[in-house]
C-alpha cells in the first residue's frame, strides 16, 4: 500500500485518539479553568488497568469501559478531595495535578514494571478491510469510527441536553450560571469524571496501537496541550479539528523529518499563538 | 542584627568544605548552590512577576548543551561561557515573545509546550544533541588559572557565582525595576494606565530569569561534565518550581532554602528508596494543600507569632 495512504490512515487514527483525550481536557480547562496535567496519566493509567483486567479474563471492550470507569472514579476523588479546595488558585492546581501525575507514573512503574505491554487487538477487528480497492487495518478504521461516534455523542450532550446547556453556561459565565441556579460545583465533578473517563478509555483503545509503557503519559500530555492551544479551550469543534491537525503533523512530521518531529508539531501552535492567541475556535483569550 | 546574621551565614557557607566532612557532602553543597541559582532565576518570574513557567529546565538545559557543544568544538573557556549564556539569552527572548502571548494559565501551558520542544530536540535531534546518550565534556574550566577539579575548589567557585546571583537578586528586588515587575504582577491594568510598558517589563524579567537559569545550567554542566535529555525533562522544570514554592515565592531566601530542601531530600530519599518521583509528587501535593505560602514565610509567621506570645501584652495595661 502507498506510503502516503498508510500515513494518512495512521494520522486519522491518532487524531481520533487525541480527540478522545483532549475533548475532556478542553472541557475541564474551559469550564473549571483547571490545567489538568494529570490528563496524560489518566490515559496511561486506563491502559494499564485494562491490561490487568484483560489478564483477569475480561474481554477488550468491557476492560476499556471498566478501565475508563476506574480512572473516572479516581478523577472524581481527586476533584472532590483536592482540586475542590483550590478553586481559583491556578498555580496550586498546576502543581497539584503535576505532583499527582508524578505519583501515578511512579505507582504504575511499581505495579506494571518498566516493560512495554501491548494490549491484544480484539479478535473481530484483526486483519484488513478493503475499501475502494485498498486494504486498511480494520482496527485503525474502528478507532476512527469510535472517535466520530463520540464526537457526535459529545456534541449532542453539549448541544441538545439540559446538562449540556448548563455546562455551556458554566463555560461562558460561571458566576451568572450560579445566579440562575445551576449547581456549578456539581457540574465540575461531572465534567472532570467525564474527561477522566474519556482519557482512560482512549488509553485502552489506543493500547493495541501504541502499547503501554512508562513515559506514555508525558508523551500524550503535550499533544493534548497542543490540541487545546490550537483549537481553543472549551470548544468541541476546536478539539476535533486540533486533534486531526496534530495527528497529521505528528505522523507526517515523523516520517519526513524524524529528528524534528517535535518541532514540526509545535510550529503551527506557535503560529496560532501569535496570530490568534485564543485558539482557532476559542471565544476568549486563554 | 541583620548584618550579624548575614555575616554568620556567609562565614558558614564560605567554610563549608572545611567542616562538612567528606567530598560527598561538599558535592551536595555545590549542587544546592547551583540549584539555588536556578531557583532564584525561576523565582523572578514565578514569584515577582506572577508568571509560572514550567519550561525553565529548557533554558537551563540549553545553556548546558550549548556549553558542551562549544567546548567540544575546541574553544576556550571564556568563549564557552559567553557563547552558552548568549544562546540562552536568545532562546529566552524567543520563549518570552511566545509565552507572553498569554498570562496566567496560558503562560503555563505555552511554557510547558516550549519546554517539551527543547526536550524533543534534545532527545531526537541526534546529530546535534547525541540523543539519549547525551554529551560529555573534557573537564572543568580553570578560570584565572585556578583548577576546579577538586570538589572544594568547585564549591568555592560556585559559591562566588551564587553570591553574585544573590547580590543581583537583592539589587533587583530593591530597584525601581523590581518594583515595577511586582506592579505588573499585582495590578497590570493600573501599571498600564500609569504609563508603564507592562509587556516590556515582563519581557525583561523573563530575560533576567533566563540568564540566571542559564548560569545554573552551565554550572550543572561543569559539575557533572555531562548533559543528557534528563536535564531538560518536564520533571526538571517541576523540581525547580517545587524549590521556589517549597521555600516561598517572591522571597530572597525562599528559593535557596527550597533548593537545599529538594537536593537534600532527593539525595537522602534516593539513598533509601527508589521512588523519588513519588516523594516529589507527594511533597508537591502536601505543600500546596497544607502550606501554600511556602516553608520560609510559613516558618517566619509562626516564629513571629511565638515571639509575640512571649512578650508581655501592652494592650491590657493601656
Amino acid at each position: 500500500m502507498n506510503l502516503w495512504v498508510v500515513l494518512a490512515v495512521n494520522s486519522i487514527t491518532l487524531g481520533g485518539l487525541l480527540f478522545l483525550l483532549s475533548a475532556g481536557f478542553s472541557l475541564i480547562f474551559g469550564l473549571m479553568k483547571i490545567p489538568n496535567l494529570t490528563h496524560g496519566s489518566f490515559f496511561m493509567l486506563g491502559a494499564y488497568l485494562a491490561t490487568s483486567l484483560i489478564a483477569h479474563g475480561f474481554d477488550f471492550w468491557t476492560a476499556a469501559i471498566l478501565g475508563g470507569l476506574l480512572v473516572a472514579a479516581l478523577g472524581g476523588i481527586v476533584e472532590r478531595l483536592i482540586l475542590r479546595r483550590l478553586v481559583g488558585a491556578e498555580l496550586a492546581q498546576v502543581l497539584v495535578t503535576l505532583g499527582l501525575s508524578f505519583m501515578i507514573a511512579d505507582v504504575c512503574l511499581l505495579v506494571w514494571t518498566g516493560d512495554p505491554i501491548r494490549i491484544a487487538t480484539p479478535a473481530a477487528l484483526r486483519g484488513a478491510t478493503s475499501v475502494m480497492g485498498l486494504g486498511f487495518p480494520t482496527y485503525r478504521l474502528a478507532i476512527s469510527l469510535i472517535a466520530v461516534v463520540f464526537a457526535v455523542l459529545l456534541w449532542m450532550l453539549l448541544d441538545r441536553t439540559r446538562l449540556g446547556a448548563m455546562i455551556r453556561a458554566g463555560v461562558d459565565d460561571p458566576a451568572m450560571a450560579r445566579v440562575v441556579g445551576i449547581r456549578v460545583s456539581r457540574l465540575f465533578t461531572i465534567v472532570f469524571c467525564l474527561g477522566a473517563w474519556l482519557a482512560g478509555f482512549a488509553g485502552v483503545i489506543g493500547g493495541p496501537i501504541l502499547s503501554v509503557y512508562p513515559g506514555l503519559d508525558q508523551e500524550m500530555l503535550p499533544l493534548a496541550l497542543v490540541v487545546v492551544i490550537l483549537g481553543g479551550s472549551g470548544s468541541l469543534v476546536g478539539s476535533l479539528v486540533g486533534s486531526f491537525v496534530v495527528g497529521f503533523l505528528y505522523n507526517f512530521g515523523q516520517a519526513m523529518f524524524p529528528e524534528l518531529a517535535y518541532v514540526v508539531l509545535f510550529l503551527p501552535m506557535l503560529v496560532v499563538l501569535v496570530v490568534r492567541p485564543q485558539g482557532l475556535f476559542g471565544r476568549q483569550a486563554v | 542584627m541583620r548584618r550579624l546574621a548575614l555575616a554568620a551565614a556567609l562565614a558558614i557557607l564560605g567554610t563549608v568544605p572545611w567542616w562538612i566532612g567528606g567530598t560527598y557532602y561538599i558535592n551536595i553543597a555545590s549542587q544546592i548552590l547551583f540549584y539555588a541559582i536556578f531557583a532564584l532565576g525561576v523565582n523572578v518570574l514565578a514569584g515577582y512577576a506572577g508568571l509560572v513557567s514550567l519550561g525553565h529546565a529548557g533554558l537551563f538545559g540549553i545553556a548546558a548543551y550549548a556549553g558542551a557543544r562549544i567546548m567540544n568544538d575546541g574553544h576556550g573557556q571564556l568563549v564557552v561561557a559567553a557563547g552558552a549564556l548568549g544562546v540562552t539569552l536568545l532562546v529566552s527572548a524567543a520563549f518570552a515573545v511566545l509565552a507572553l502571548r498569554g498570562t496566567g494559565l496560558g503562560f503555563v501551558m505555552i511554557t510547558v509546550a516550549l519546554g517539551q520542544i527543547v526536550w524533543g530536540v534534545a532527545y531526537r535531534w541526534i546529530s546535534i544533541t547525541n540523543g539519549d546518550n547525551g554529551i560529555a565534556i573534557r573537564g572543568r574550566p580553570s578560570p584565572l588559572g585556578l583548577s576546579l577539579t577538586t570538589p572544594a575548589s568547585f564549591y568555592w567557585a560556585t559559591f562566588v557565582v551564587f553570591l553574585l546571583a544573590v547580590g543581583s537578586m537583592a539589587v533587583f528586588v530593591a530597584s525601581p525595576f523590581g518594583a515595577s515587575v511586582r506592579g505588573t504582577r499585582d495590578q497590570p491594568l493600573r501599571m498600564n494606565a500609569l504609563g508603564y510598558h507592562v509587556w516590556m517589563i515582563r519581557f525583561l524579567a523573563f530575560l533576567f530569569s533566563g540568564f540566571w537559569s542559564g548560569v545554573a545550567g552551565l554550572l550543572y554542566l561543569y559539575y557533572n561534565q555531562f548533559v543528557s535529555p534528563q536535564a531538560v525533562a518536564l520533571t526538571a522544570s517541576a523540581e525547580a518550581l517545587l524549590m521556589v514554592i517549597a521555600g516561598g515565592t517572591a522571597t530572597l531566601l525562599g528559593p535557596i532554602a527550597g533548593a537545599a530542601l529538594v537536593v537534600v531530600v532527593k539525595n537522602v530519599a534516593s539513598a533509601y528508596i527508589e521512588r523519588w518521583n513519588f516523594v516529589l509528587g507527594a511533597i508537591f501535593v502536601v505543600i500546596v494543600v497544607f502550606m501554600p505560602e511556602g516553608l520560609v514565610p510559613g516558618t517566619v509567621r509562626r516564629w513571629r507569632r511565638a515571639l509575640a506570645a512571649l512578650r508581655p501584652r501592652p494592650t491590657a495595661a493601656g
